[in-house]
């Protein structure tokens, strides 16, 4: 294909993915080292009241927005360096705290918080992941052919969900007198509240985003125990291999491409985490990266966004990802240079 | 077929998958089955401590509110003929009426006028045929199941849900053809490209892909908020603000689509062996003409699945939606975080909880129809790499 058609061929995806995609994230960089404030400057005031015989008057410095010719307040847009990523991760706190040795010190810093969550998040519900859509796709193998596809229906419901939406039908479940939680009590004897404290909410979402995302290992690997050798799976049986040996000997080498796939597409969606603590409402308690970019971003009280704090956190939170598929990609990158040659 | 002796299984192990499957499938379903069970209670039964009371629903009943047993026999076999109509009559119908080259829109005009037609019937015919029948039976017609509609009336009619509702169509629609028009040319191109640009593209779009969303959502909103006093220069005085409209989120979301629906694509175009198109451009059509008249009516699996797939990212997205939209043009997701700050009552929950369901029907419905290309286009993406 010569270069010209390809270009119109790609063109408007490629465009549309440097317009929206490359053009923010440089924005976002640019935007890391400014910070937007609106102009102030100090006025004399001077405010009587009617008392006896004279008025009573004071004057008073005041701090008052610029106003532009257009009832507007005027904002200017400085340069401040690392001043917004030194708000951000507040360095001199977190090595006060390193100093004395307090864990809970550091946790008290949001930055840090997030970061311990998410990448605890990403690292445990690995595994998980992997490990239960395995279980659930050699089940599925083995079961009559009949019952395959409601199984299958079934299984897809917990990923075709809306996160939001399956977090919080989970949420209901344990809030307050929940269901579940009404059970638990009844078995324990003991007043349960899961959202009280950050374990218990944690544990929660680490069994939602296992349940939400096995489903998704479940079809793959599925797809890939179809494709299974039937001559190697009958000779190693003719070699005398367990049930358990030819697990590990032939399907798991066999289903290892997909295996670092999911793994890859899991790195990348697990970092991300952020539905479940919009859906279990735990901000006072866990947070997660991309959600404290998030907060940064939605208006306080008086209206105003952190647009400069959340570049910054934006960006931190980008090098986290990049430091995390580095080598997923390297080896995407040896396998072109094997296959093209 | 019969497996030979060293390959069958123990009844231990036949017995253990089978438990542990049971086990994995009430774990998958019970939630969602749970809310849709507390969303026609009401507030009493559906945050009643006992599960039988959630069931039954003790508290709606005495209000009057319930199913008798009759009602339930019929309700079940109307449901029962519907679902099956739809996968046996529906599709002739479709065949039948629908003229050739468009039947990707005969099937969404039969599948709307299906939807209609049950909802009339279900909700508007049956109740009133059961309400007679119900009180000509007497002791028989009396109600068993505590059942009320109440919420999802509250939700739809009062809280005006169906404004966020007709959003989220509009926003998925646009995800949808955008990401498909444009994925499918750079899917084509990409995959009967051999250069190394392809490949570094295709990285390229990896990389993207990994990025989390508020890292670009950080980039586009004080460039939208401000975008009328930036256009102006070009547009003039008329020039719009993006901030809070949806074609502006679509565009974002078709961008934050674009490298998925091009990996994925691209795998499906190179399952085409690449003789067709150099056999359409020996007789004489261009790269453009093979790709439309040749490529494409033999694509539409691919182009479904990627479809699919396209519709959940704009449908589930509440990142964009929430930070990207102001409050008339919110879609239904992000709409939903508004109960949370109005749940101070009981009634308000079940209604938050009404509206999760009604968000999660549409999906329901499409897991049911599009299984198969869900899983084969989950497969094929992944299978070949």
């Amino acid at each position: 294909m010569k270069f010209k058609t390809f270009a119109a061929f790609v063109g408007p995806s490629v465009f549309m993915m440097l317009l929206f995609i490359a053009a923010p994230l440089v924005s976002v960089f640019i935007q890391s080292f400014q910070v937007t404030q609106p102009v102030l400057e100090q006025v004399e005031v001077e405010t009587c009241t009617p008392g006896f015989l004279t008025q009573t008057c004071t004057t008073e410095i005041k701090t008052v927005p610029v106003l532009g010719e257009d009832g507007k307040t005027i904002t200017e847009t400085r340069w401040v360096g690392l001043e917004s990523y030194r708000n951000v991760l507040q360095m001199d706190k977190f090595w006060e705290a390193v100093g004395n040795g307090s864990w809970n010190d550091i946790m008290q810093i949001d930055f840090w918080r997030a970061l311990r969550f998410t990448l605890s998040f990403t690292l445990l519900t690995l595994p998980l992941v992997i490990g239960v859509g395995l279980a659930i796709a050699l089940a599925v193998n083995n079961a009559a052919r009949t019952i395959r596809g409601p199984v299958i229906f079934v299984s897809l419901l917990p990923f075709i969900i809306t996160p939001v939406i399956g977090s919080l039908s989970i949420y209901w479940l344990f809030v307050g007198d929940g269901i579940l939680t009404a059970m638990m009590e009844r078995w324990t004897g003991t007043n349960i509240s899961m959202f009280a404290q950050a374990w218990t909410i944690e544990l929660l979402m680490y069994f939602y985003r296992v349940w939400h995302v096995a489903p998704f290992a479940f079809v793959i690997f599925y797809a890939g125990l179809q494709t299974v050798n039937m001559d190697t799976l009958e000779s190693a049986v003719i070699d005398g291999a367990s049930r358990w040996e030819r697990l590990r000997h032939v399907i798991v080498p066999h289903l290892m491409p997909l295996i670092v796939f999911i793994a890859l597409i899991h790195l990348m969606d697990c970092y991300r985490v952020f539905e479940e603590i919009v859906g279990f409402r735990s901000q006072a308690h866990v947070i997660s990266l991309q959600w404290l970019t998030y907060d940064f971003m939605t208006p306080d009280d008086a209206g105003n966004r952190a647009i400069s704090r959340a570049s910054a956190s934006a960006m931190l939170t980008m090098i986290g990802i990049v430091f995390l598929l580095v080598l997923p990609l390297r080896r995407t990158w040896r396998d072109h240079k094997g296959s093209a040659h | 077929m019969s497996t030979p002796k060293a390959m069958q299984q123990s009844f231990a192990l036949r017995f253990s998958s089978g438990a542990f499957l049971a086990f994995w499938c009430i774990l998958a379903a019970f939630p969602i089955f749970w809310i849709a069970v507390m969303s026609f209670k009401s507030p009493v039964d559906a945050f009643a401590a006992s599960p039988l009371d959630v069931i039954f629903g003790p508290a709606t009943r005495a209000n009057g509110d319930g199913l008798s047993v009759p009602d339930i026999i019929i309700g079940l076999i109307v449901l029962f003929f519907a679902i099956r109509w739809a996968f046996t009559r529906l599709p002739g119908l479709v065949r039948r009426y629908c003229p050739p080259g468009y039947l990707v829109l005969g099937w969404v005009f039969g599948a709307v006028l299906y939807a209609v037609a049950f909802i009339l019937i279900f909700f508007g015919l049956l109740p009133l045929v059961l309400g007679v029948l119900n009180s000509i039976l007497g002791p028989l017609g009396t109600p068993v199941l505590g059942l009320t509609t109440e919420h999802y009336v509250a939700v739809w009619g009062e809280n005006e849900f169906y404004r966020n509702f007709l959003n989220s169509m509009l926003v998925t629609a646009g995800v949808v053809t955008i990401s498909l028009t444009v994925g499918t040319l750079a899917g084509y191109g990409l995959a009967r490209s051999g250069s190394d640009l392809a490949f570094w593209l295709l990285i390229l779009a990896l990389v993207f892909r990994a990025l989390p969303h508020s890292v670009l959502v950080a980039g586009y909103l004080p460039v939208f908020i401000n975008s009328s006093e930036i256009l102006r220069p070009i547009f003039g005085e008329g020039a719009p603000t993006l901030y809070g409209q949806p074609w502006a989120v679509i565009a974002v979301l078709v961008s934050i689509n674009q490298p998925f629906t091009i990996w994925m694509l691209r795998s499906f175009f190179q399952n085409i062996p690449a003789e067709l198109d150099e056999a359409a451009r020996v007789d004489g059509c261009s790269h453009f003409q093979a790709f439309r008249r040749v490529i494409m009516p033999v694509m539409w699996p691919g182009v479904i699945t990627t479809g699919l797939f396209s519709f959940l990212l704009g449908y589930n997205d509440f990142l964009v939606t929430s930070l990207l939209l102001d409050a008339q043009n919110q879609t239904m997701v992000p709409a939903i975080a508004g109960y949370f700050n109005r749940e101070t009552t009981t009634t308000d929950q079940v209604e938050a909880v009404a509206a999760a369901v009604s968000i999660t029907a549409p999906l329901f419905l499409l897991v049911m129809v599009f299984q198969r290309q869900i899983v084969s286009g989950l497969t094929a993406g992944a299978v070949k790499g």
